[in-house]
């Protein structure tokens, strides 16, 4: 399976991204810059963390109009994974791919620690490997992820099953303690919890690995099918 | 040419815990009359163009860029400025 992993001035967890798949996973895997205007040859699409654009004006607000996320939408629609993380995520959100948008953090501080999050849904290709309640624990670093969505938003994403993770705990006062939701179709994910920190025990958490070892074994069912 | 002043601000139903510690802060520093705070932006363009084309570009930039519809509200206000 063949990732792209995305760039924009200001990201910095493209390099633990890259090497969750590459280099724990054995996938193919390939940093692609934000002016990128091709992204066919991808089999999967990976946003990272940071502060893209310096977050000026909203995280997430001027990547969201970066050329490369008009072939992220292309891909979305093909029906390929899209995961974002963290600053992925809200530029997700920022994009309409996924409902919703984040605020600052309740307490107002950046939150930076490793937290428990509960998978809700193990039905999705972002989540199968993983048990449906299962405790898991996963870095989080973020000043504004504080998940919102108006109720009419909230009960869509309820009745439809798209949210996949939540925290134990109340970390940023995220409606429900939302922690990472899939859009309808279920091919796009957006988290704050960093996955990609958490590959390797030697990091405090290995259970992330699973989130991508789940993408990569839906990616081979359906191209044994179709084979 | 004209200028225009955009302000944007979260909704009412939407929790500024920004303006919330800053009341906070107003209220230790004796202001008890201060009973509420909101933060917002404030931006100023100058664009050129008819004042029509001009009304319609800031609504079409409020919502492509400025503002996020989810959790903001916007509203401007435009200027005709002196040319230099």
């Amino acid at each position: 399976m063949k990732f792209a992993v995305v760039v924009f001035p200001g990201s910095n967890c493209d390099v633990d991204m890259l090497h969750a798949v590459k280099d724990e996973l054995g996938q193919e895997a390939e940093y692609v810059w934000h002016d990128a205007d091709d992204l066919s040859q991808y089999d999967g699409i990976l946003l990272p963390g940071g502060f893209s654009y310096g977050d000026y004006l909203r995280s997430g607000a001027i990547a969201h109009l970066s050329k490369v996320m008009a072939e992220v939408k292309k891909a979305a629609e093909a029906g390929k994974p899209v995961l974002g993380v963290c600053n992925g995520f809200q530029i997700l959100l920022e994009s309409g791919l996924l409902p919703g948008a984040m605020l600052r953090n309740k307490n107002l501080k950046f939150i930076c620690k490793p937290v428990e999050l509960k998978v809700e849904n193990n039905e999705t290709m972002f989540s199968s490997l993983y048990e449906k309640g299962e405790s898991i624990k996963v870095p989080v670093a973020h000043g504004e992820g504080n998940y919102y969505c108006d109720e009419e938003t909230l009960r869509a994403l309820q009745e439809n099953n798209q949210i996949v993770f939540t925290y134990a705990d109340d970390v940023n006062g995220s409606l429900q303690n939302i922690a990472g939701i899939v859009n309808e179709r279920g091919n796009v994910l957006g988290m704050m919890p960093h996955p990609e920190r958490a590959v390797d025990e030697l990091l405090g958490s290995a259970d992330g690995l699973k989130l991508f070892q789940s993408i990569v074994k839906q990616w081979r069912e359906s191209h044994v099918v179709n084979a | 040419m004209y200028k225009v002043k955009v302000f944007v601000t979260l909704k009412e139903s939407v929790l500024d815990p920004q303006g919330k510690a800053v009341q906070q802060s107003l209220t230790n520093l004796g202001y008890q009359g201060v009973q509420d705070v909101r933060i917002g932006k404030y931006m100023e363009l100058s664009i050129d163009g008819s004042s029509q084309d001009v009304e319609a570009t800031v609504k079409e930039v409020c919502e492509k860029l400025l503002s996020n519809p989810v959790i903001e509200d916007y509203r401007y206000e435009i200027e005709e400025s002196v040319q230099q």
